[in-house]
């Protein structure tokens, strides 16, 4: 610590430089941790994903339904424990721009097999008796200012009623959340009544868009994943079973493999970072190496000076990093405002400034290394030539 | 290069090495300061054989016994005269405190109390040098080593910097070997040696005044 006045005077020795390469860093990782926000947010599916659940999907496409009737059959395959099933509906309330996820769904088996959603036990008996009855998850209620026992008029973006009108109305009967946050960003969502949908809508009536079915162990989930399959090989409604979290990182990469794609581009970013800082850091030892001659006239060891180099550069860093993760930070709130939630919440996480804080050491160490050494094998007495 | 030089320097003397350029007297005071080392020979300082020492031995005994004053200053210029002065003592194991006062208690002795904030280009020649002097007594070494301090100055501020030099030689018993091309400074130390192609050439007596 003794040395961070001089470290902190040599670092702003030229102030629009250094201020100038710490603007470079502090965009590069208010980048980086934004960039990494999305990427936990596109993968939050899949890290709240339960080994024990599978879905059962139609096998070419998940858009296409499958028979109810399934359900009974898929529940005798050994080793299955629950199912449930699932329908998208998809909703926009009030206008276009207000668009959210709403599942048509059986709500006890349901809530049974996803008991990480938190629900009141009189708002969950008043949503399974209740036919028209729907409950909302408590972002969506925040955002909106629902209130239980209101009517609930959306619009579904697929399913028009058996009069051809895509206008629906239901009854608010609950809200329900989640304590996990990678599980409470799931929770922009509406769950209706399957009863209910399933009589009142137009067509598609005994189909379902798909099953979530629980096992009794985990171990054995594929081979319980092709039983099912097998179950309904050769049918007009072939299905796809997987694990949930291999269908949520299937899902996420429909979109496209976000986490490649970031990688990629942190690289780039962080490359020319490299380029960047390390010609200016290079450059300013440079100017400076009469003055680290006299450090070391002045007794101090060649370690101690490499040390001095390598913390200036470990400073530029952390300086830079911790100001753009913080800048990151800081506008979460504005971006989260901006998607409407229909992107799950972005956050800073934890691992992510563990992770800048390493990309910082290794950046410094990088960019601090080539200089340190050139000062490390400097000869006082070259150095100080030309400069009594 | 130097050639058979057999030199004794007592303690609390104070020796100009004086000489033309080229002649090896800058190469010899790096020897004596420990910032270099020779190809044969030997030299000891208080009875240590500092020729013996590894990099890392010669940079700790640096520190702990010689004070360097040079031509053109060289303090960083970032720094104040106050955290100028303070910098070698930032490799023992002061307090904050303990450094800063120690510094300041070098600033005054060089009557430069009153500009310890200021930075080097805020100081006037004659005051770059005396915070170089602050710097190089404030670990408080037996041994000053000074090249050319009288270099870079006009004759009225040289004559202080050089009384300076005399009070820390003769009041405090700090040995001083001071390389000069200039007569008048050799004339406050009390022994001149000339060099001359890397010997030594003759000696004369005690300087003035």
């Amino acid at each position: 610590m003794k040395f961070l006045p001089l470290l902190w005077a040599q670092l702003f020795r030229k102030k629009t430089r250094t201020i100038l390469t710490l603007l470079s860093v502090l965009v590069a990782f208010l980048l980086f941790g934004l960039l990494q926000a999305v990427q936990i947010a596109f993968e939050s599916g899949a890290d709240a994903a339960d080994a024990k659940r599978l879905l059962t999907t139609a096998r070419y496409s998940i858009i296409e339904p499958l028979p109810i009737s399934y359900l009974p059959r898929i529940e005798r395959v050994s080793g299955v424990v629950a199912v449930a099933n699932a329908d998208w509906f998809g909703a926009k309330y009030q206008n276009e721009s207000n668009a959210f996820a709403v599942f048509a769904v059986d709500p006890a088996r349901y809530l049974d097999m996803y008991p990480e959603f938190t629900v009141p036990p009189a708002q969950r008996g008043a949503f399974v008796k209740t036919r028209t009855g729907a409950i909302a998850g408590q972002r969506l209620v925040d955002r909106y200012g629902w209130k239980v026992g209101q009517k609930l008029p959306i619009a579904s973006e697929i399913h028009p009623k058996a009069d051809g009108s895509l206008d629906w109305e239901f009854d608010l009967v609950g809200v329900f959340d989640a304590d996990d946050p990678a599980v409470r960003g799931n929770t922009d969502m509406v769950l209706i009544n399957v009863a209910y949908f399933d009589e009142a809508r137009q067509f598609g009536r005994g189909k379902t868009g798909w099953y979530i079915v629980r096992v009794a162990d985990s171990e054995q989930a594929k081979a319980i994943a092709a039983d099912i399959d097998r179950l309904f090989m050769n049918s007009p409604d072939e299905t796809k079973t997987q694990p949930e979290k291999e269908f949520a990182i299937g899902f996420a990469k429909q979109i496209g493999d976000v986490g490649a794609l970031v990688t990629r581009i942190l690289m780039a970013v962080f490359f020319t970072i490299l380029i960047l800082t390390g010609n200016t850091m290079a450059q300013a030892i440079r100017e400076r190496v009469p003055e680290l001659a006299i450090l070391k006239t002045l007794g101090f060891t060649d370690g101690v000076v490499t040390a001095l180099v390598l913390g200036e550069a470990l400073l530029l860093l952390v300086l830079g990093g911790g100001v753009g993760m913080a800048a990151a930070v800081g506008v979460m709130p504005m971006l989260n405002g901006a998607t409407g939630g229909r992107f799950p919440p972005l956050f800073v996480a934890g691992q992510t400034w563990l992770l800048a804080a390493a990309i910082a050491v290794v950046l410094a160490l990088a960019i601090g290394l080539p200089p340190a050494w050139r000062v490390r094998r400097l000869r006082i007495v070259d150095a100080l030539a030309g400069h009594r | 290069m130097l050639h058979g030089i057999d030199l004794d320097i007592p303690r609390g003397d104070f020796l100009a090495l004086m000489g033309p350029s080229g002649s090896g007297k800058t190469t010899l005071l790096n020897l004596i300061g420990g910032l270099d080392t020779p190809t044969a020979g030997a030299i000891a300082v208080d009875g240590r054989r500092i020729d013996q020492l590894s990099s890392a031995e010669l940079s700790r005994w640096r520190a702990a016994n010689v004070g360097f004053v040079f031509q053109f200053y060289n303090l960083l210029p970032v720094l104040s005269a106050q955290r100028n002065v303070e910098l070698p003592l930032l490799l023992t194991n002061l307090s904050a405190a303990q450094r800063r006062r120690h510094a300041e208690i070098a600033l005054t002795l060089v009557g430069l109390q009153d500009r310890a904030r200021h930075k080097p280009r805020e100081l006037s020649g004659g005051q770059e040098q005396r915070v170089a002097i602050a710097r190089a007594i404030v670990s408080d070494p037996t041994l000053l080593v000074c090249d050319e301090p009288t270099g870079d100055l006009d004759r009225a501020t040289a004559h202080e910097i050089m009384l300076l030099l005399q009070m820390l030689n003769r009041e405090h018993g700090k040995t001083i070997v001071m390389v000069t091309h200039d007569p008048k400074a050799a004339e406050y130390a009390q022994h001149a040696l000339h060099l001359d192609k890397g010997t030594l050439a003759e000696g004369h007596g005690p300087g003035a005044p």
